[in-house]
């Protein structure tokens, strides 16, 4: 089994670019890794590209062919679906096919275009990754799914409304403060715990700051075998030591536990074994804030915290940058941007930059080894997990 | 366009004649079951629902879709019935019904779009 080196990482700026294609963005990101990691694009043995609703914003089907030939590629291409955790599954098959020696180079990555339409379209499009008949039907937004689950771990811990949303609050105003600094965020601004518990109510208890913003951008990644980075000297200490990903019931109705995501669970033991690390070992960690709660399920999911212990973790100050546990230094979902196909992707970028020093906020994490990025989809009825390590 | 297996559920209700899906081992689902995601058995059965059952969690809804657009805020909830759970729009004021509230089953109409929808309603 061929060892996996991140050669290169690239990303759009994370934000509100209407006017911008598809196809344009992640040429731009594609590009971006490329020129980052030196690989000549002849090299690209094979694109695998995450997207959720290409279909829906663009009216375009059959994305993969038309993304590798906007990113100057001639080689396989496949598109991965599975909402927003689709480019988290496009880079495990990608590190999958390098261990495999069936490729020694493949561009991963995603891409997803969102704000040509409305907020009211968006909402509907993306509560297409909930349970159509079930929950769509009976009124289920996303803000809503997440809210139900709020309400539901509020409950199962006996935790004061009050307090719910102070804690979720503090999750919201990490992931800002972090992202100050990031170039890429759509939100380099601070957001207090005050200005956060006063905004409007999206679906109770989660207000608008509780929310991930509509953002459009791109991923992109160059995964390669270590034989290949040694053969042509390539500056990739970076790798990717372990992957997993789970699955659970489509709707929340159907789950045994309503404010837990056992997919996540199933997705970090995999990732776990495979890297023969435990939850103790992780330095650093980027997980998938679409809503202020989901970052609770995730720490809890991952192993950080116990079922029940992960809420109040920003706020005692424990996954701050300058805590214990950083956990989305890069302004997470929250701050940094959601563009739903591309997030997975964006992960492994920002993850990459952090452990190789070059990201805006590694100074946090100096002497960080091992870093993991949990990417879900919908009410994390889809997880994906990766571990990724200083390699040299 | 009909759903074959779900809007026969769905109008079940209507009658009062609400029901879930068991499988060989009693395993409760909502239909078109094929196939028990628990033990795998693909003998169903359908049987009645209890009348009632008890608000698990719940949420108001501030920024709908636009399928619900003039229902907005309006309050969407998880009801555990014993043999399975059922997600409803709640049929009463918005922030009035809590969890552990009792609640039944039945059909209503989007006020946006007029179309069937599960609704649940406090005893």
């Amino acid at each position: 089994m061929s060892g996996v080196r991140v050669a290169g990482v690239g990303l759009t700026h994370f934000g509100s670019h209407p006017e911008r294609t598809g196809r344009d963005l992640f040429a731009e990101a594609a590009l971006a890794a490329q020129e980052d990691a030196g690989v000549p694009l002849d090299d690209v043995e094979q694109l695998n590209v995450g997207n959720f609703a290409g279909p829906l914003s663009e009216g375009q089907g059959h994305l993969a062919p038309l993304l590798a030939e906007a990113a100057g590629l001639s080689c396989p291409a496949t598109r991965y679906e599975e909402a927003c955790a689709s480019a988290g599954v496009a880079v495990r098959e990608g590190v999958r096919t390098v261990r495999s020696g069936e490729a020694d180079v493949v561009l991963a990555g995603g891409v997803e275009r969102m704000t040509n339409r409305d907020t009211p379209e968006v909402t509907e499009s993306l509560a297409i990754a909930a349970d159509e008949l079930f929950e769509v039907r009976a009124g289920v937004t996303f803000p809503a799914a997440y809210a139900l689950m709020a309400t539901a771990y509020a409950e199962a811990f006996d935790v004061d409304e009050d307090d719910l949303k102070t804690d979720l609050a503090n999750i919201a105003s990490k992931n800002h403060d972090n992202a100050l600094d990031n170039e890429y965020a759509q939100y380099q601004r601070e957001l207090s715990v005050e200005e956060a518990l006063d905004a409007p109510p999206v679906a109770e208890p989660l207000g608008l700051f509780d929310c991930c913003p509509i953002t459009d951008g791109a991923s992109a990644i160059f995964l390669v075998s270590e034989e290949y980075a040694a053969a042509n000297d390539l500056d990739a200490g970076v790798a990717v030591v372990g992957t997993g990903q789970g699955s659970d019931r489509m709707a929340l109705q159907d789950r045994d536990h309503l404010a837990r995501t056992p997919a996540a669970d199933q997705a970090a033991e995999m990732a776990y074994d495979d890297a023969g690390i435990d939850a103790a070992d992780v330095d650093v960690a980027e997980v998938h804030d679409c809503f202020t709660i989901a970052e609770v399920l995730a720490i809890e999911s991952l192993g950080f915290y116990d079922p029940g212990e992960g809420l109040g973790a920003a706020r005692r100050g424990e996954t701050r940058a300058d805590g214990d546990l950083p956990i989305n230094l890069s302004g997470g979902l929250k701050a940094k941007g959601h563009p739903v196909g591309a997030t997975g992707g964006s992960q492994i970028a920002e993850m990459t930059r952090l452990l190789r020093g070059d990201h805006p906020n590694s100074d946090n994490v100096d002497g960080a080894e091992v870093g993991v990025t949990h990417n879900a989809g919908g009410t994390v009825a889809s997880a994906v997990v990766h571990v990724l390590e200083v390699a040299e | 366009m009909s759903d074959a297996g779900f809007d026969e559920w769905l109008h079940a209700f209507a009658a009062a004649d609400g029901y879930y899906v068991e499988c060989g081992n009693g395993h409760g689902h909502l239909p078109p079951r094929r196939v028990c995601p628990d033990c795998g058995s693909t003998d169903f059965s359908e049987e009645s629902l209890p009348e009632s059952g008890t608000v698990e969690t719940i949420t108001t809804v501030h920024v709908p879709a636009p399928s619900f657009q003039d229902d907005a805020p309006y309050d969407t909830a998880v009801v555990d019935f014993g043999p399975a759970r059922i997600t409803g729009v709640v049929d009463a004021d918005p922030g009035s019904v809590e969890i552990g509230d009792e609640v039944t089953a039945d059909v209503g109409a989007s006020e946006t779009t007029g179309k069937d929808v599960l609704v649940v309603r406090p005893v």
